[in-house]
């Protein structure tokens, strides 16, 4: 993946809430046997071929939710699957989330290893009683008799001007939940290869994939597969602070830490990858390191995982500081639908370089 | 038995006998889920079981009517109000009563309660305490034996509040659409909690409601647990047979109140009594004895028998031990996730030490 977005990827040519489906060549059905050498994918194509080499390598994997099927998903995630798999293995439902994830949450109990979409996280808030009160609590209060073997797939976060129902980063708020992992690819060989890691989980998985990075293109490595779903990785070893950020956001934030490079400041990127359980060695060891932390998330400020992260800073790392934990998130605005608007809102890499600066002044 | 294995063989049913005809195991089913929650209302005065307690008094030929129709390999999701169909299922009173005592002896290991039973190995999925929040759970199960080729029902239960949620709509909508081998029971007590049917449904006839979706749906007597027994076997060799979802509404009533904290001000006193000389159990007794086919003194073996079961099960409970405090946190993720194994490293690097 490239490691900066162009400002146009994030403010987005997709106007709609259920995007048109990507062009034909986008469509076609690739190998799925491994190719030989690296390849270069979008985001969308990598997550796709994730999906495809699931449901080759696993009978028991199935693809269940809202247009999956017969349109492609509604950011064209499984364009080509039904032809390839059949409705059987790929599913549409009706506009019943409840329903659906609560199937995939007994269908996994059943023995199967299903994959649910949910076109957005603000969509999964119609779940949300079968994702905390039974996926999360049912091997707890089953006194561990029971275990939910499901992935649920989700779209989040903003900048394609889909305004305040289709655009919030609630990633966070799911992180407040023991008895599932959150996880967040940001990168192509993550959107390829947590998935088969995430169905290998014996527990709930839930998977955020930005709207912003389905263009976004990069490289996939020659024999890329399955990837940890426990680290956090450094996206760019850095000596002078710690950028600390996940999803969406990587890319930009990636592109802070150069413009910080050209003031001769030495920025690390850390990308959390797995938002629950947080990686408390990467991000500990790099601020124990650093001696300075700035957490960049698309989420609200208030109650969010920036404060999560920010706090386990302050009580395990405080001494280590030289300079008060900044944070740079979405204004606490629904989202915005007027362009500047929505721009305003959400984190900006002038956002962020400032907020370095303030922390190497010590947070004057 | 010990404490580490209270599960029996669900073909025990105390007073009842091979040999004996099958209406005679009816009765004794229910008269162990009557008397089980008799000492459970009893132990929770007493203070030995705490939380919510919700009884099924009155109830009973629901649940012994529609389990009378399923094989052990079938799937049951249920409510709350579910210590009989654990029961009914194969769980033995023992594993049931010390979950309602907390105990480590318990099903879940006393972190269910009376609310949250479970047991995998006689495929009883709870237990569970949101109206309507089983409904998904049960077709997704029936879901997994459709796309594996088992031939397995999954019988959901639930009450007639239930219908006024979206997760009854969506799922019976689904389960339908996709014809999987469900069978929704609706036990139609009259009142969600305090709320009258009238009061809550537009459509008062739940069986025309349910058959909007375009699946075989009808109402039975909900206190004659042999009509129960026979609408149910109906249904389940249908299903079996790749019928699709049924919908079995029985009309019972509720004879205590919701929960140990209901004092029934939502309905008449005259009501309740109404519907006691309805009573399942006295119907069904009163059937067998007139035909001749039990005589008083079978019937005082009967009772025997199950109050020493239930005596056994408040004693395995009470003596049961409590689970070790250290095991508190146990069971969020399974014994093979990787975040159990990574714990130890994040706590170190929390201390600033190396692991």
């Amino acid at each position: 993946m490239s490691a900066r977005r162009s400002p146009t990827a994030r403010s987005g040519a997709r106007a709609t809430a259920v995007a048109p489906p990507p062009p034909p060549d986008d469509a076609a059905p690739t190998s799925p046997e491994p190719e030989a050498g690296p390849r270069t994918l979008t985001y969308r194509e990598a997550c796709r071929e994730g999906i495809r080499a699931a449901m080759l390598a696993d009978e028991r994997v199935f693809l269940m939710g809202e247009d999956v099927g017969m349109y492609g998903g509604c950011f064209g995630v499984s364009m080509g699957l039904l032809e390839q798999f059949g409705p059987e293995r790929i599913r549409d439902t009706p506009l019943s989330e409840s329903a659906f994830v609560g199937a995939g949450i007994g269908a996994a109990l059943g023995g199967m290893r299903p994959i649910v979409e949910i076109m957005t996280v603000n969509f999964s808030l119609l779940a949300l009683d079968q994702i905390m009160n039974t996926a999360a609590a049912l091997q707890h209060m089953s006194g561990g008799q029971f275990h939910v073997p499901l992935v649920i797939r989700m779209t989040t976060g903003a900048g394609r001007q889909l305004a305040a129902q289709h655009s919030h980063s609630l990633e966070g708020w799911y992180g407040h939940i023991p008895g599932i992992r959150i996880v967040a690819p940001a990168t192509i060989p993550d959107a390829y290869g947590m998935l088969a890691t995430a169905l290998a989980d014996p527990d709930p998985v839930l998977v955020f994939e930005h709207g912003g990075l389905y263009n976004a293109s990069g490289e996939l490595p020659a024999g890329a597969g399955a990837v940890d779903l426990d680290t956090a990785a450094v996206r760019r070893p850095g000596t002078d602070l710690t950028l600390i950020t996940y999803g969406g956001t990587l890319p930009m934030v990636l592109e802070a830490a150069e413009r910080l490079a050209a003031a001769g400041v030495d920025a690390e990127v850390l990308d959390l990858r797995t938002l629950r359980p947080l990686d408390d060695v990467a991000i500990l060891g790099s601020v124990r390191r650093t001696h300075r932390a700035v957490v960049v998330d698309e989420g609200w400020r208030t109650g969010s995982l920036s404060a999560e992260v920010a706090a386990r800073i302050t009580e395990h790392a405080f001494y280590d500081l030289d300079a008060p934990v900044a944070r740079v998130c979405s204004a606490e605005v629904p989202m915005p639908y007027a362009r500047h608007l929505e721009l305003a809102a959400l984190p900006t890499l002038e956002g962020v370089v400032a907020a370095a600066e303030r922390v190497l002044r010590g947070g004057a | 038995m010990t404490a580490d294995t209270p599960t029996q063989a669900p073909a025990s049913t105390p007073g009842f006998r091979d040999g004996d005809p099958p209406e005679v195991r009816l009765l004794a089913q229910m008269l162990l889920v009557r008397r089980f929650e008799e000492r459970c209302v009893e132990l929770y005065s007493a203070g030995s079981i705490r939380g919510f307690l919700h009884v099924y008094v009155g109830e009973e030929a629901v649940a012994t009517g529609v389990m009378s129709a399923l094989e052990p390999d079938d799937a049951v999701v249920a409510t709350y109000r579910e210590h009989g169909h654990a029961l009914l299922k194969g769980m033995s009173a023992r594993a049931v009563m010390a979950e309602m005592y907390g105990k480590v002896t318990g099903c879940a290991r006393g972190r269910g309660g009376s609310m949250h039973l479970f047991e995998a190995a006689t495929r009883f999925y709870g237990g569970n305490a949101i109206v309507g929040g089983g409904l998904p759970l049960a077709i997704g199960l029936a879901l997994a034996d459709r796309l594996a080729g088992r031939d397995r029902v999954t019988a959901c239960f639930f009450g007639e509040g239930a219908m006024a949620e979206g997760e009854f709509h969506e799922s019976v909508n689904l389960a339908a659409l996709w014809r999987l081998p469900v069978l929704f029971v609706c036990e139609n007590n009259l009142y969600a909690m305090g709320t009258a049917l009238a009061r809550s449904e537009s459509e008062t006839n739940l069986a025309v409601k349910a058959a909007a979706y375009e699946l075989p749906a009808w109402s039975v007597d909900g206190m004659d647990v042999l009509a129960v027994a026979e609408a149910a076997d109906r249904a389940v060799q249908a299903i079996r047979a790749g019928g699709g979802p049924h919908f079995l509404e029985a009309r019972t009533f509720r004879f205590r109140a919701h929960s140990m904290f209901d004092p029934e001000r939502y309905r008449e006193k005259a009501e309740v009594e109404q519907w006691k000389q309805r009573d399942p159990i006295e119907l069904l007794r009163g059937r067998l004895v007139g035909q001749g086919t039990l005589a008083e003194a079978d019937l005082a073996v009967m009772e025997a028998e199950v109050a020493a079961v239930v005596d056994d099960a408040a004693a395995f409970a009470e003596e049961s031990p409590l689970e070790d405090l250290a095991d508190l946190e146990l069971y969020v993720h399974d014994p093979a996730s990787s975040v159990l194994r990574r714990a130890p490293l994040l706590a170190a690097a929390r201390e600033g030490v190396a692991p």
